[in-house]
């Protein structure tokens, strides 16, 4: 009994149940951010205690956030090992993000492998669906496989479904809010109705949160903040790699139903008083 | 004659390459894209591309990002 269970999760982790994506597998679905560390020991760190394989990063001019004498990112958490997945933060036009995943291919010898933001207002970065709808019209035709960072809408995720992008992301709440799932029924029914990955992006705080996400159904969970802001990010890494795996095999279990009164857990039979 | 890098003014020779213009920069053989007047030079093209007056070049890195 117990070998089985154990053959059984064994096989789930490790052929069976691999995230696809743009026809690549994966062994875990918990995706990474590698800013606001405190320095590139800590990055190297807390990304090893995730276990993510998919890692985001960003471009940005060479003399700006650059500490004198620190490692690159790409010696830091290397191509070779992990997939770079450079991202469009900051960006809010079509062009600033078409023009970022352009420089990320080049700089990253032929990688096209995206992650598509296009954000509305600094206040709350809720994507601008018109204009990231347009950037990945524009990056698909250029043959970028774009993972796509949307709201938590199931009629525009299934449009960027459509449209090819190889990964759907709706966010759970604002980017670094940390207020959890916001929306649970709404990213459950994206989820029903997706033919490629959906994963959650942004708004994660702690690992229940992950858990949620993953219990929904959702494929993977991509997070930056949640892991950097704590106390402790490393200790934080292995705590939603714990959180993702929970999630996902709670999902493939199955839950109980919920009911109202007490169901007693000890056979009623036999009793002797 | 005067260029823009990464937005600011500098001055410097004419008929400076692109690769030329790493160099002086100390981005030689790092890990960098560039881009003049928002077109992307490849690598490869860096000896072969000389810069302009005005030239507007963007050289850029991978850093830390979510």
């Amino acid at each position: 009994m117990n070998a089985s269970v154990s053959e059984m999760k064994t096989r789930s982790t490790t052929r069976d149940d691999s995230l696809l994506i743009a026809g690549k597998p994966y062994l875990s679905r918990l995706l990474v951010g590698t800013g606001k560390y405190k320095d590139m020991e800590q990055t190297q760190q807390a990304i090893e205690a995730s276990g993510a394989e998919i890692v985001t990063i960003a471009i940005r001019r060479t003399n700006i956030g650059q500490t004198p004498g620190e490692p690159n990112i790409l010696e830091v958490i290397s191509p070779e090992r992990y997939t770079l997945l450079p991202n469009t933060a900051g960006c809010y036009t079509v062009e600033d993000a078409v023009r970022t995943c352009r420089l990320a291919r080049e700089l990253l010898d032929g990688h096209d492998l995206v992650k598509l933001e296009v954000l509305g207002d600094e206040k709350t970065l809720f994507p601008d669906i018109t204009a990231t709808l347009e950037a990945a019209e524009i990056l698909i035709n250029e043959d970028f496989k774009v993972m796509v960072y949307t709201n938590d809408d199931p009629i525009v995720a299934k449009r960027l479904e459509k449209m090819g992008c190889v990964a759907v992301m709706p966010l759970a709440a604002p980017i670094g809010s940390g207020l959890g799932i916001r929306n649970p029924y709404n990213i459950r029914t994206i989820v029903e109705e997706a033919e490629v990955p959906i994963l959650v992006d942004a708004g994660v705080g702690t690992a229940s949160d992950a858990a949620v996400a993953m219990e929904l159904g959702c494929d993977g969970v991509l997070m930056n903040t949640a892991i950097a802001a704590a106390q402790n990010p490393v200790l934080m890494a292995s705590a939603m790699k714990k959180a993702v795996e929970a999630g996902r095999e709670a999902y493939l279990a199955g839950r109980m139903p919920r009911r109202r009164y007490a169901s007693a857990s000890s056979p009623l039979d036999g009793l002797f008083f | 004659m005067l260029i823009f890098v990464n937005g600011e003014e500098r001055c410097i020779n004419d008929s400076l390459t692109v690769d030329a213009l790493l160099e002086n920069l100390g981005y030689a053989g790092k890990r960098v894209a560039v881009e003049v007047n928002q077109e992307i030079i490849p690598r490869s093209q860096y000896t072969q591309t000389q810069l302009k007056d005005n030239d507007r070049v963007e050289v850029v890195r991978a850093i830390g990002g979510g």
